[in-house]
């Protein structure tokens, strides 16, 4: 593969392809910032792959008391899923389940948009017929009576069909040590970006897969075309120096925010330079016939 | 972009149907085809141009310069614009209105915003009774909106209320709420007596308590809930005033348990 070398890191020309699917965003708020924090946890874990988990969801970031509904401090979440019918399921098991339950807490629509999937409207059953529906001007609320008060939640979020999926960046090192930094740099780089969350834990995947098995009915196995302990045996895309690699996965309300969160990403791991992190970044595809979105690594470049 | 202005001549001699002098039924019209709409109540005819000197301008922006309390149906069944009277007007006020902005700077007369579906109807002055009630044989009042009134209400303001917000500044009579179906109706002086007669669900906020409770309602206790500051939040852009008072704990109050029960009155915390 052909590559660029830039602050002495080697960089694939090559790009992440991503896909596009529904998603939503909610924001949670509670009587302070570490139940706030804690609800959003809660209910973005077991979220890191759609395609085991349902959905990929994580925090979008952390709000002030005067950006959210109530005036109390909250967190903004995005849940993304392969189809409407799968969002919406995991929308309502993981508010009933890990939001509603979660003290103080209160559960908003987080993207307005045309399209609505149910929040309230379908959780509000829990009430047991002493919920409430409460409309101010175009916003309708249920209030739902739980022990420790109220459950307030909107009765819709909005639904985003063209949100992106699967953009990553590929983190390849000479340690385990040296790898993680960088990627831990990145991650921090793209947190800082709006709309966008990364599903794995830390944002970190070390398990990067491929499609299909040598099993049947296994949709995905490890990539062992980066595994650095089969090289030698499997079709190895590494290089010898590297015996490390982590993968960054993205997904982004829009494309614009998956290719800037891959712009920070990529930025910081350069910045760092070789001898403390990388030694080469790449991105993962499947030949670009899947994905209708490319971000080629060399269009990220600083 | 001007108004078109309609100011009044002298003090009109009969009730007048001032409906037709809505937006959405001028947009379009020449000043000469306006002073020929009829406005009689009676068998003797009143045109517009009669009771009105009318100067032309824009007819989403409408201004009645001078009131009286035979002006009736005033922005009745409007969907749009704006319609702005210097004086008191008569009954129904904003009856049927479906959106667009009603103010209102003096009184209002019995069943303003009687059927309201949406928009804004602000009166500055007091309101009479039945504020967004049925008129007889109809089933359900207010469905949707915002009311706000300076002043007082008389009684049985949001009788059979649906939908939407009624929000009076001053008092409110007797029966505030009765037969509420759904809807938000808050008291910023005291409430006669019995709020909430006979109410099915919906919320009554009685900031400064009432002259008397019905002894069907169960007292809940005192809470602080989400509810009310986000009630506070939507109130705060009509009356910043009552919106203060609204963040605090308060009793709750449930009931008719004459009826169904689900309804809710938020009572100061100490009772009054």
């Amino acid at each position: 593969m052909s590559q660029l070398t830039v602050n002495g890191i080697r960089v694939d020309d090559t790009f992440a392809e991503a896909f596009e699917m529904r998603a939503t965003a909610l924001t949670i708020t509670a009587h302070n910032a570490a139940w706030a924090r804690q609800a959003a946890a809660t209910m973005t874990g077991f979220a890191t792959s759609v395609i085991g988990c349902g959905c990929e969801a994580g925090i979008d970031r952390v709000l002030n008391p005067d950006e959210t509904p109530d005036g109390r401090p909250g967190v903004r979440v995005l849940l993304f899923a392969v189809s409407t019918n799968e969002l919406q399921k995991q929308v309502q098991a993981r508010v009933g389940q890990c939001v509603l339950t979660s003290s103080g807490s209160a559960c908003y629509a987080g993207l307005e948009a045309e399209e609505r999937l149910k929040l309230g409207n379908a959780v509000r059953f829990f009430g047991d017929g002493w919920q409430i529906s409460k409309r101010f001007g175009d916003k309708r609320y249920w209030r739902i009576p739980v022990m420790d008060g109220e459950f307030i939640c909107d009765a819709t979020t909005g639904l985003s069909r063209t949100a992106v999926g699967g953009g990553n960046i590929i983190v390849m090192g000479a340690t385990n040590e040296t790898t993680l930094a960088a990627t831990e740099l990145a991650v921090e780089a793209i947190a800082a970006v709006p709309n966008v969350i990364m599903p794995f834990p830390g944002g970190i995947a070390r398990s990067g897969s491929k499609v299909g098995s040598k099993y049947k009915g296994v949709p995905a196995s490890t990539n062992d075309a980066y595994c650095p302990t089969l090289r030698g045996a499997s079709n190895s895309a590494l290089d010898p120096d590297i015996t490390s690699v982590l993968e960054i996965v993205i997904d982004g309300l829009t494309s614009d925010s998956v290719a800037a969160a891959m712009r920070a990403g990529v930025r910081a791991i350069l910045a760092l330079g070789p001898e403390r992190g990388a030694l080469r970044i790449g991105a993962g595809n499947y030949g670009g016939k899947l994905g209708s979105h490319h971000y080629h690594l060399k269009d990220l470049l600083p | 972009m001007s108004p078109l202005v309609f100011t009044l001549r002298d003090a009109p001699l009969q009730r007048l149907d001032l409906a037709p002098l809505a937006p959405d039924r001028l947009v379009g019209l020449s000043e000469s085809k306006i002073a020929t709409i009829q406005l009689q109540t009676t068998r003797e005819r009143v045109l517009a141009g009669d009771v009105f000197k009318i100067r032309t301008g824009e007819a989403t922006q409408i201004r009645f310069e001078g009131g009286s309390e035979r002006f009736d149906r005033i922005g009745a069944g409007m969907s749009q614009g704006e319609v702005i009277v210097d004086g008191a007007v008569g009954i129904q006020a904003g009856r049927l209105m479906q959106g667009g902005r009603l103010a209102i700077a003096g009184n209002a007369g019995p069943w303003a915003a009687s059927g309201m579906t949406g928009g804004i109807l602000a009166i500055s002055g007091h309101a009479g009774d039945r504020l967004g009630g049925p008129l007889a044989g109809e089933t359900v009042g207010m469905r949707g909106g915002v009311v706000i009134v300076r002043g007082n209400a008389g009684a049985r303001a949001g009788d059979r209320m649906r939908r939407g917000v009624i929000i009076v500044e001053g008092k409110a009579d007797s029966y505030v709420g009765s037969r509420m179906i759904a809807g938000t109706i808050i008291v910023g002086g005291r409430a006669g007596r019995l709020p909430g007669y006979l109410m099915n669900r919906g919320t009554i906020v009685t900031i400064n308590g009432s002259d008397g409770l019905s002894p069907t309602f169960a007292d809940s206790g005192v809470h602080e809930l989400l509810a009310t500051a986000l009630m506070a939040r939507y109130v705060e852009t009509y009356s910043r005033e009552v919106a203060a008072t609204l963040r605090r704990p308060w009793r709750r109050l449930l009931g008719d348990m004459a009826v169904i029960g689900k309804g809710e009155i938020f009572y100061p915390s100490v009772a009054n």
